[in-house]
């Protein structure tokens, strides 16, 4: 048995503890806004937060994770009010979607670690994140607006003040 | 617009039918075209069966509208509500997108081939229309007004004179009972008036996209499901020798392992020969397949190199080949031509890789299958589903998912007959996961290709002769089994249909068989054609002393209509009318001087800096490309891009300038890096590691510009792809003076 924190609610599983976070959040806890895209850390489209802290889904048994926070999309904010989710709202910035969830959840972490980022840092934070659609030029936008945002009092981290509720 | 109105008054029933959600008060439905030939040669009118739905307006002024097109990115899900909604003076907040299923009355699904808005956009504004009219009578009706004396806005019918309103929801069921006018005394918005088209709305999915409430063909879920994984063959045409049925069954939930039915040439969309381990979840299922201890009989194509093929095909390709299209006598004018040049292009095999690897999930219950995917393609999903399981396709349902990526991948319906299969073989829900390596290994892969120009020029530099030749497995063989020769629909991508006055031309192709199964990927024969025109350009321009914009601009001559098939070549122009939709220099022309004017592409740059342009026509939409790049210890940085296109009226300007942006990240991963080989059979690619597509870092700045303009609507989706990879190698030859002819970039220079 397996316990931790989804999206700030306690959840345990039972389930061979090498199964990765992301198979066990769509397939075995029907969280399918967390996507898989590879399998193997190389796209980022599985991008959840684990202890704040982002990582890729696909590769971390849930071994690792006992007792830690993970927060997913759905735990952004599920009236899309969350800043970064607005700022993807106001640049139109999704094609098909697919890769989005990850996109969000790497930004929101490039966020709380740089307030400010340039072209270079948002360049290599988000590196590990592909869109074959090709939104880069309207992700790169947003997260700037979403920091000039963020500089009207808003706390980035995940669970406070905004959202927090699956 | 046609003459006679083919949109009925209709069930809620109908609706229900046709998208298993329960219809308004008030439903039309009309014939898209290209419907079926059997009901237009049939007068009676118990159409209902063969028609298509569209709007359906409930009593609370909701305004459903059918769209039966897969949405992948490109927006259509919010173009085309878009054009009814317009008509219809509808308050776009209460319009509600409904998801068609697969049904052929629908006339073709296939979202592919760039055609969604350009053969839509008239039936729509008549449905509209038709539904608006109905309305405002209704209303006249209610209020014992003349019907001159009511309009239609924002959801609600006017009555001018005195001010008073009635909702769209309070008239829908008089509005279903009024009379279903004709066509020629609807009256259409004047495009000053538009509020919806032509303007950038949001898409309607995006606000689901931000919280994750998305289902695509991968989020499928369904009670007591299982998980299927399949090991498949790696070669094409290769059978399954002997496996280990046992070992997977001791992994944990794994609950099935069933051999996949024995598939032979030709390859069409059936299964390939494998087998499917079945689990309770993936992971398991995944787990359990790397026991299979697969053993194969290879068969004839493990004998496929790419490397040696496309060597080959380079020795073949500078030889004379089969003509298509010709004019004057283009050798004899080569060899007296004062100067010469020739060159060779090849471009690699490709493969889509969209973010979600293709996924389907099937139930088979009572001699009926229902299947829920992420396809481009639900009729053909329908058909092949119902071949492959020997039942009637109207025993088949199709639902179509959201797709994750597309690009011409999802419109193969080969893992919907894959979980199809499953179903009926288990008799529970089975969802077939493909993994990325799934996808990159055994994928309809974009055709490996060689293309050969020579020009010759007179002492002024005019060009006096062209030969153009092209060799690449067809797609056709995907069907046959035998084709070994470029076809016509595929040498009218950007080939056959060469736009330029020239006196004296020959365009050729050779023969070359396929060892894959080939596919079409977004833009198709274009993506080698337009590399290799646009490079060649370039190449000339160089050699006559001018530049690449004014080499283009004497190439493509005077304002007029270009026809290809005065020169012998059965031109298929993207399936349209030669008449709406001609090959017209004037808009070639426009599209390359505006790029000029708005990149600055004609500018000096700094040292190490080169600007590369090209323009192509496509999808019938003229788009030019200009891109700066930097090259700098052997590393090419690509600076900026800017994009013209001319795709006639448009629809919704962000969703284009979006389309147009995502072309062009699209068609730099092909040019810098884009490349499937192939060894012993086996595709030697797997994951995004080593088949790598453009990342952020490497994306650069983007400037899409629209000409406006009145003309009938063009593609979008697929336009802006050809001309980028040659706009990039010039611009590499321009800052560099290093001229590559063999894609993809990093096998020169680092990216």
């Amino acid at each position: 048995m397996i316990r931790f924190n989804l999206n700030s609610k306690p959840v345990e599983i039972d389930v061979d503890p090498n199964m990765p976070l992301l198979w066990a959040l769509r397939d075995i806890l029907g969280m399918t806004g967390t996507k898989f895209g590879c399998g193997m850390a190389q796209c980022g489209a599985c991008t959840v937060h684990l202890d704040g802290q982002p990582i890729r889904s696909c590769v971390m048994p849930l071994s690792a994770i006992a007792d830690k926070e993970v927060s997913t999309i759905e735990g952004l904010s599920a009236s899309a009010e969350h800043p970064v989710q607005q700022a993807w709202l106001e640049h139109n910035v999704p094609q098909c979607g697919y890769c989005q969830s990850g996109q969000i959840m790497s930004a929101v972490a490039l966020l709380n670690e740089h307030p400010d980022p340039d072209d270079e840092t948002i360049d290599s934070y988000m590196q590990g994140n592909i869109c074959r659609c090709g939104t880069y030029p309207r992700i790169k936008a947003a997260i700037k607006t979403a920091a000039k945002n963020k500089q009207s009092a808003f706390d980035y981290s995940l669970g406070k003040e905004v959202g927090g509720q699956a | 617009m046609s003459t006679n109105n083919d949109i009925k008054s209709l069930s809620r029933r109908d609706f229900l039918r046709y998208t298993s959600v329960a219809g308004g008060a008030f439903v039309l439905g009309t014939i898209l075209p290209g419907v079926s030939p059997v009901w237009a040669a049939s007068e009676t009118d118990d159409s209902s069966n063969t028609l298509n739905l569209f709007v359906s307006i409930d009593n609370n002024g909701t305004v459903n509208i059918v769209c039966h097109r897969s949405e992948m990115g490109q927006g259509v899900r919010t173009g085309i509500p878009q054009i009814v909604a317009e008509e219809l003076c509808a308050d776009w907040t209460k319009v509600n997108v409904v998801q068609g299923l697969g049904d052929e009355a629908y006339g073709s699904q296939n979202t592919d081939g760039s055609r969604s808005i350009r053969r839509f956009y008239t039936t729509m504004r008549e449905m509209g229309a038709t539904a608006r009219t109905m309305l405002e009578q209704a209303a006249a009706q209610k209020w014992n007004v003349p019907v001159s004396d009511v309009f239609a806005d924002n959801g609600m019918i006017v009555h001018k004179p005195s001010g008073k309103t009635l909702g769209f929801g309070e008239l829908a069921k008089a509005a279903s009972a009024q009379h279903v006018p004709q066509v020629k005394t609807l009256t259409f918005k004047s495009p000053k008036d538009f509020k919806l088209i032509g303007k950038p709305v949001t898409s309607v999915d995006l606000p689901n996209v931000l919280t994750g409430d998305t289902v695509f063909g991968q989020d499928v879920q369904l009670e007591d499901m299982l998980y299927a994984t399949i090991e498949r063959c790696p070669v094409v045409g290769c059978t399954v020798k002997a496996y280990d049925k046992d070992a997977p069954l001791k992994v944990a939930n794994v609950v099935e392992v069933i051999e996949m039915p024995k598939q032979h040439f030709p390859v069409l969309f059936k299964n390939l020969n494998g087998v499917a381990v079945l689990a309770n979840n993936t992971w398991s299922a995944l787990q359990g397949r790397q026991a299979l201890n697969m053993q194969w009989d290879l068969g004839e194509n493990q004998r496929h190199d790419s490397a040696a093929y496309l060597a080959d095909l380079e020795k073949r390709i500078v030889t004379k080949g089969k003509s298509i299209r010709s004019a004057g006598d283009a050798y004899t004018a080569f060899d007296s031509a004062n100067n010469t040049l020739s060159a060779t292009y090849t471009v690699p095999y490709l493969v889509h890789a969209p973010m979600e690897p293709p996924a389907a999930t099937a139930v088979f219950k009572n001699g009926q299958c229902e299947v829920w995917a992420c396809t481009q393609t639900p009729q053909s999903t329908q058909q092949n589903v119902a071949g492959a399981l020997g039942i009637d396709k109207s025993m088949v349902k199709v639902n179509v998912t959201l797709l994750g990526g597309g690009f011409g991948r999802k419109s193969k319906p080969d893992f919907s007959v894959e979980a199809a299969i499953l179903a009926q073989k288990t008799g529970k829900p089975v969802k077939v996961v493909w993994s990325r390596e799934d996808d990159i290994r055994h994928g309809y892969y974009h055709a490996i290709s060689a293309q050969h120009f020579q020009a010759g020029l007179d002492d002024s530099g005019k060009v006096t002769s062209w030969v153009q030749r092209t060799a690449f497995p067809s797609i056709s063989w995907t069907f046959t089994g035998t084709t070994d020769e470029p076809q016509t629909g595929e040498l009218s991508l950007g080939f056959g249909d060469l736009p330029f006055a020239i006196e004296n031309l020959s365009c050729e192709v050779h023969k070359a068989p396929a060892h894959v199964r080939i596919g079409w990927i977004r833009s198709v024969s274009n993506i080698q054609h337009g590399f290799a025109i646009g490079s060649f350009v370039d190449e000339v321009a160089t050699k006559a002393g001018i530049s690449t914009s004014d080499m283009w601009l004497n190439l493509i001559g005077e304002d007029r209509i270009v026809d290809p098939k005065t020169q012998g070549f059965q031109y298929e122009n993207y399936g349209e009318s030669y008449d709406n939709f001609p090959i017209e220099t004037k808009r070639l022309k426009n599209v390359l001087n505006m790029l000029l004017a708005k990149s600055g592409a004609n500018n000096s740059t700094s040292e190490n800096e080169g600007w590369g342009i090209s323009v192509h026509r496509s999808f019938v939409s003229y788009v030019a490309v200009a891109t700066k790049v930097k090259v700098e210890n052997d590393k090419v940085t690509v600076l900026e891009m800017h994009s013209v296109i001319d795709a006639g009226r448009v629809v919704n300007p962000d969703r284009v300038k979006s389309q147009q942006e995502g072309a062009m990240i699209f068609g730099l991963s092909i040019a810098l890096m884009g490349e499937i080989t192939i060894k012993e059979g086996a595709i030697e690619q797997s994951n995004y590691h080593d088949y790598t597509v453009l990342r952020m870092h490497q994306s650069p700045k983007i400037v899409t510009h629209i000409v406006e303009s009145d003309a009938a609507p063009g593609g979008v989706g697929e336009p802006g792809v050809p001309p980028v990879a040659a706009s990039v190698t010039n611009a590499i030859y321009h800052a560099s003076g290093k001229r590559i002819r063999a894609l993809p970039i990093n096998k020169h220079y680092s990216v």
